[in-house]
């Protein structure tokens, strides 16, 4: 017989991106107090209202337990051995007013990620914002977003340059009392991006942020807030990676969206942060809220995302859709090997008439990982001819992966028209056998099935991003053949 | 009476099934099977439920449900057994399938051309040859323009899978085809654009192995030899005029008909 070895043959799929980058850094000793988010805020020079706001955060966190109810399992985390803050020398300098140089090595880290921070290197059609740790360390094509009006800088400078507009929206879609993560994020945030698109304006670059987690046993607390002015349109993406090490590190972000009257966001996230070794050890936690809110009219927000790393991703983009006539839309590929852990899905949350969400998720497992599709679709009572469909399919790549649909239903207006389905398959037999009497081997075979299962959700990203994402789902699974 | 013909005889061995013998889950189902195609030749292969037609087409393919026992394949000099699914297919051989399998997400047009670019070697087409090639085939087969952007065989109707099939053959261009059942389900228009498109591809170059259940097809596409399959063996071959006998006389008078032969045999 042909060598078909359908057991797993286990290739470590390598992580290119978990290299380690020597810079002086500056950072706070470990551990959590009020002391601490002083120093977080005082390094940000901050106005008081966020000190203030910080520490009832903190307060509030410190009377709530972890929550326990998604499908994952971890060790419990000791949150006074995290590092909270994190700054390689030269930027936090930076902001005291000295020589603003990026520092090479922090530009070689990025350099070497392929993510251009600096303006000559800068790709057309894309403007970055790279998070190094707990501080943004370059914004690019600034000026042709001055020209719109657009506003796209790390939250921080936003803080001083921009504070009623940061006031005005900052919690406003996930106050700091929202969830236990959430709320330690609001305590101890150090650095994401801030974009405002003024009314009108149609933003003429797809918007990025690349965050990065270099430092030892710190966590990363990014916030991003995203305020679409009426009749506006952005488009966002976000990456993220961080170096190979045995022991887990926290990843807490909290990300705000406003949609105004007519206005459209579209937001894009591949995530790949690493994901620990074949036997589960090391990895990053990620435990993200992300949230958005259709606040006007015909408001339209879409989160794409592709999670492909990360040791335990607990994560839920969500809609509120308050605006009569505003539209949500969730397209997820979440793709588990080894021993990662995912729960994710999406809340669409339908409060204004004719609101309508699309939910499209597809989960693939391979090896022993797990990985859950978690959704709530919920129309109000007085939310008349709303429609939801949703559509949640799974693909089991071996015998030892599990996956789980866990879909909430709640649709308390009788005009709601609620469609819901879902599918679990194992990539068949038949199916490559088929694929591989045409002369294509195996790992290709793999491939094809694989990028076809997520056709639906690739073609919602930009182009480059869609390549990318297919790179990454075959990297993931190379050596995973069930 | 039927015309017995040794296909060794003439010297053209092209693809060659020698004593092959298979199990699937454990049943032994080709209990020692010889076939020999000639370059230019059109076999059929003809038998009733249970004899083991498709594990013979699943078996050359390498299908890994399929656990060989002994015996060999050879194509064109190289031997097959030890190949796997898509070297066997880079060797030139090809499966029209039964049942084509549904591929969500991946368009007739990639997956033509990822196959194309896998098999070719040196005569591989530009994109631009290639979609010249693909439209003038699908013209052949009566396939509408719009299926080079629809998912492989998904939602596709039985009689549009088929003609998948022979579309992926056209363009594959192989050395030695076997069609398992192309023609079941096929109304009589299906059957005969599937034809057609066989019938463009033959050459002297190429060896053609039908198998099927019906004499109806062998109307459109003329074989030059007749095998019955009965029980894992190839009982009796002949020439086309064996279809005839079959026809009128049913399997049950090979049966017994083999049987008397074998009798005299000993």
């Amino acid at each position: 017989m042909a060598d078909i070895d359908t057991e797993s043959k286990l290739i470590d799929d390598e992580y290119k991106y978990g290299f380690v980058t020597d810079v002086e850094m500056d950072q706070a000793p470990k551990g959590l107090n009020e002391d601490i988010i002083r120093f977080i805020s005082g390094k940000k020079d901050e106005p008081e209202w966020m000190l203030e706001w910080r520490m009832k955060a903190y307060r509030w966190w410190l009377t709530k337990e972890e929550p326990r109810w998604a499908l994952l399992d971890y060790p419990e985390i000791d949150y006074q051995d995290i590092r909270y803050y994190a700054a390689p020398k030269k930027m936090s300098d930076r902001f005291k007013g000295e020589d603003g140089e990026l520092d090479p090595e922090v530009k070689r880290a990025f350099d070497k990620l392929g993510i251009p921070v600096q303006e000559q290197d800068a790709l057309t059609g894309v403007a970055v914002d790279a998070v190094f740790d707990s501080v943004s360390v370059a914004t690019t094509h600034r000026k042709v977003l001055e020209e719109h009006g657009i506003i796209f800088c790390s939250i921080s400078e936003a803080l001083r340059e921009h504070p009623d507009l940061v006031r005005k929206y900052l919690g406003s879609v996930v106050p700091f009392t929202d969830n236990y993560f959430a709320s330690l994020n609001s305590a101890v945030f150090t650095d994401g991006s801030f974009v405002y698109i003024p009314p009108g304006v149609r933003c003429p670059v797809e918007l990025s942020t690349y965050f990065r987690i270099n430092a030892m046993d710190t966590g990363q607390f990014e916030r991003t807030l995203i305020v679409a002015d009426k009749g506006s349109y952005v488009s966002y993406l976000e990456g993220c990676t961080a170096p190979m090490r045995d022991t887990n590190q926290l990843h807490a972000a909290v990300v705000e969206l406003i949609a105004l009257e007519d206005a459209q966001i579209k937001y894009a996230t591949i995530q790949n942060w690493y994901a620990g070794d074949a036997e589960g050890k090391g990895g990053i936690y990620n435990f993200v809220t992300k949230r958005g809110h259709c606040r006007g009219r015909n408001a339209k927000i879409s989160w794409t995302q592709v999670e492909a790393g990360a040791a335990i991703t607990w994560k839920y983009p969500s809609c509120i859709l308050q605006g009569d006539g505003s539209t949500g839309e969730f397209y997820s590929v979440a793709v588990t090997n080894n021993r990662m852990q995912a729960d994710t899905g999406t809340k669409m949350i339908h409060i204004g008439n004719n609101t309508r969400s699309t939910i499209v998720s597809k989960g693939i497992s391979a090896d022993q990982s797990k990985n859950t599709y978690r959704g709530l679709v919920q129309i109000m009572p007085t939310a008349k001819n709303c429609r939801n469909y949703s559509i949640c399919d799974s693909m089991l790549v071996g015998s030892e992966c599990s996956a789980n649909t866990v879909p909430y239903i709640e649709a308390e207006n009788s005009s709601a028209i609620v469609e819901h389905e879902a599918t679990t398959s194992r990539i068949s037999e038949d199916q490559l056998f088929y694929i591989r009497s045409r002369g294509i081997d195996e790992e290709s075979a793999i491939n094809l099935v694989v990028n076809g299962f997520c056709k639906e959700v690739f073609k919602q990203l930009p182009m480059e991003f869609a390549v990318e994402a297919t790179k990454l789902l075959e990297m993931k699974l190379e050596g995973s053949i069930g | 009476m039927f015309q017995e013909r040794r296909d060794e005889m003439s010297g053209n061995t092209f693809f060659e099934v020698n004593n092959l013998k298979a199990n699937v889950e454990g049943t032994a189902i080709l209990k020692g099977l010889n076939l020999t195609v000639g370059r230019g030749e059109v076999h059929a292969l003809m038998g009733p439920n249970g004899s083991g037609k498709s594990t013979l087409s699943n078996v050359a393919m390498g299908h890994p449900g399929y656990e060989v026992t002994g015996g060999g394949l050879r194509l064109d000099g190289e031997e097959l057994l030890e190949l796997a699914p898509e070297e066997r297919a880079r060797a030139g051989l090809f499966l029209a399938f039964q049942y084509p399998v549904e591929i969500p997400g991946v368009t007739v047009a990639n997956f033509l051309k990822t196959a194309h670019d896998a098999t070719a070697g040196e005569s591989k087409l530009s994109t631009t040859e290639f979609l010249k090639v693909m439209r003038k085939n699908m013209e052949l087969l009566e396939i509408d323009s719009s299926f080079v952007n629809r998912y492989l065989n998904s939602g596709f109707s039985g009689g549009e899978k088929k003609r998948m099939e022979i579309l992926q053959m056209l363009m594959l261009k192989p050395k030695m085809v076997i069609m398992d059942e192309t023609d079941s389900g096929l109304d009589i228009d299906a059957l005969k654009v599937v034809s057609r498109g066989v019938n463009a591809m033959k050459s002297d170059d190429s060896g053609l192995l039908i198998i099927t259940h019906y004499e109806r097809i062998l109307t459109y596409i003329k074989p030059t030899h007749l095998h019955i399959l009965i029980d894992g063996q190839i009982v009796v071959s002949g020439g086309p005029n064996l279809v005839k006998d079959l026809e009128e006389h049913g399997y049950d008078w090979v049966r017994e008909h083999h049987a008397n032969e074998s009798l005299a045999a000993v």
